[in-house]
């Protein structure tokens, strides 16, 4: 059994190039069941695809991911006849690849001034609802005072969703950004500031006892004993905060800003530009899952103590 | 290496007690005691009678309910680096490899002694696990780990919460032997518990002997033995079984 397996998976890698080189051909020899844009480039695309992947194959780059190299091969040619080719489905809202493809070649510049647009609002609001919650989660989960204060108001507002509040913040604060900022910083905030909270209240107080006969004072004990020990919990607060954020930014966009890749697909669907809105959905959620993955990595290095193993 | 003087301490009439449940639980009931400075004192006493909360107290982690203590005459109103604990628990911060945790007490202080730190780690065997996390070590390993985090930090007392409870009888035998050099070299005032009457008669100047919760204390014996000490003379297995009736075993055992 194991000979025919391990021969099997040497091989497997070099499949990978010629499923693409598959979809290179059809889409360039199969005639279009329809006057698309951007076949040729296409196919063009296609062939560069699986030309790298050959040489990722001599290069031994590819084992693990060549099952899902070979299945998105067959995939887009599969997509290719049954949309270019055959034009199974109603056009307008089931596009081909080549429209998509024909999105990024023209309108590149648009998307890629909203995806900036989106990041930026995204960092600011992000930035400080994060930094913001990890600081007041830390001041509930130590300091009494700060916790009868805080807390209700905290209690108050929090669970509110931050969408709700837009409308209100677009007429009450008079620059839009600046209205969406606030609300993702409440949307990246409340997660943030109940899991540091919760993390710091369940510090080991032995923890604390250990650092204080030594002759730690609260600035230590704050920042080098509560903060680590904690941080497994806010990095669930901080990936929480993450997810909210992004609905926000998208509704906050649509709703208020006029700019951004939520602002973009909108415009698309007021225009019925369906590639438009794929194109954008995809952008988006290459950007989102960037975000994330940077999160898990940053996650990774902070907690290298952890012995847990999830992996995103 | 500084070597602080040693700290003599004073308890005076300490009561102590906890509130569990709704109900008054009386853990230290009227302790008097005064350690001069450099002696090693060896506590022993049935479990749950009370021991860790007295360290705890001369810590300067809590303050007593009724009582004083005093270091050199001054009340104890807070924790110190002059009196450093190694826990029952070993209770290192999973977030530092072993060096970072040893280091522990350095950082706090702001100091840089990056040898001594080496050198602790050595003393207790712990030399090649300097990068490892707490989570990668035995029980043993860890509380070897959390004698060197309290050594590295040459304090005026020494205040061991059965320092060597986890060990093998052999790495025991190596770490008695370590204890009893450094308290020598350094001079440091010792506060230990201890389960191991044996150990105590090794190590200690003198041993105190408390009864069951809450702790009074029923014994008091200078160790009046010479520094160098071997486990099969007579006079400490005769010392032994004093103790042993002291804490509750019948004469004939
Ligand atoms: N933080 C606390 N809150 C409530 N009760 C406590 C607390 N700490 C200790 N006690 C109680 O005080 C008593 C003495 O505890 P202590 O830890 O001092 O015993 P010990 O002599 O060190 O025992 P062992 O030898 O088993 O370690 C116990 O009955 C325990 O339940
Ligand atoms: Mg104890």
């Amino acid at each position: 059994m194991t000979a025919p397996d391990a021969t099997g998976r040497r091989l497997l890698p070099w499949a990978a190039g010629p499923a693409w080189f598959l979809a290179a051909l059809v889409t360039w020899r199969w005639p279009d069941a329809d006057d698309f844009p951007a076949t040729n480039p296409l196919a063009a695309l296609f062939l560069a695809v699986g030309l790298a992947l050959l040489a990722a194959a001599a290069l031994r780059r590819l084992s693990a991911r060549a099952p899902w190299a070979i299945a998105l091969g067959l995939g887009f040619t599969a997509w290719e006849i049954a949309q270019a080719k055959l034009l199974w489905l109603p056009r307008p809202f089931f596009g081909t690849p080549q429209d998509l493809l024909d999105v990024f070649l023209t309108d590149w510049k648009k998307l890629g001034d909203s995806l900036l647009h989106s990041l930026g609002l995204l960092a600011v609001g992000y930035g400080i609802g994060a930094g913001l919650g990890v600081a007041i989660g830390v001041g509930l989960g130590r300091s009494p005072h700060f916790r009868y204060w805080v807390r209700p108001l905290i209690r108050l507002v929090g669970p509110l969703p931050p969408v709700a509040l837009l409308p209100l913040a677009f007429v009450l604060v008079p620059s839009g950004r600046l209205a969406s900022e606030a609300l993702l910083a409440l949307a990246a905030g409340f997660p943030t500031t109940i899991l540091t909270w919760s993390g710091v209240a369940a510090v080991d107080p032995a923890f604390y006892d250990v650092a204080r006969t030594m002759g730690a004072r609260t600035r230590f004990l704050v920042l080098r004993v509560a903060l680590p020990a904690a941080m497994p919990q806010i990095f669930v607060g901080l990936f929480m905060g993450l997810g909210v954020s992004f609905a926000t930014l998208v509704v906050a966009e649509m709703l208020g800003v006029k700019s951004g890749l939520g602002f973009y697909m909108q415009w698309a669907q007021g225009w019925a530009a369906y590639p438009n809105m794929y194109a954008a959905l995809l952008v988006m959620s290459l950007m989102c899952t960037g975000l994330v993955t940077l999160l898990f990595k940053i996650r990774d290095r902070v907690l290298a103590w952890q012995k847990d193993g999830l992996k995103w | 290496m500084v070597t602080h003087r040693p700290l003599g301490l004073a308890l005076d009439h300490i009561d102590h007690g906890y509130t569990i449940g709704g109900t008054f639980t009386p853990v230290l009931d009227d302790i008097s005691l005064t350690i001069a400075p450099g002696e090693f004192v060896a506590l022993l006493g049935p479990s749950g009678c009370g021991k860790s909360t007295l360290l705890r107290l001369v810590a300067g982690l809590e303050p007593p309910r009724a009582g004083t203590i005093r270091a050199e005459g001054a009340p104890i109103t807070g924790p110190g680096p002059d009196r450093i604990v190694m826990f029952q628990d070993p209770t290192l911060y999973p977030w530092r490899t072993v060096r970072g945790n040893v280091a522990l007490g350095h950082d706090i202080a702001g100091r840089k002694d990056p040898e001594s730190v080496d050198a602790a780690i050595e003393l207790v065997g712990l030399k090649g696990f300097e990068r490892a996390w707490p989570h990668q070590l035995s029980g043993g390993m860890a509380q070897r780990a959390a004698l060197a985090r309290a050594l590295v930090n040459d304090p005026r007392v020494l205040i061991l919460d059965e320092p060597l409870g986890k060990l093998d009888s052999l790495t025991r035998l190596t770490m008695q032997t370590e204890l009893h050099r450094l308290w020598r070299d350094r001079g440091f005032t010792a506060l230990m518990v201890t389960h191991d009457v044996e150990e105590a008669l090794l190590l200690a100047t003198r041993v105190v002997v408390f009864s069951p919760r809450p702790a009074r204390i029923i014994g008091d014996l200078t160790i009046d033995l010479p520094p160098h000490r071997h486990r099969d003379d007579p006079r400490l297995l005769h010392l032994r079984k004093d103790i042993l009736v002291q804490l509750g075993h019948s004469a004939d055992w």
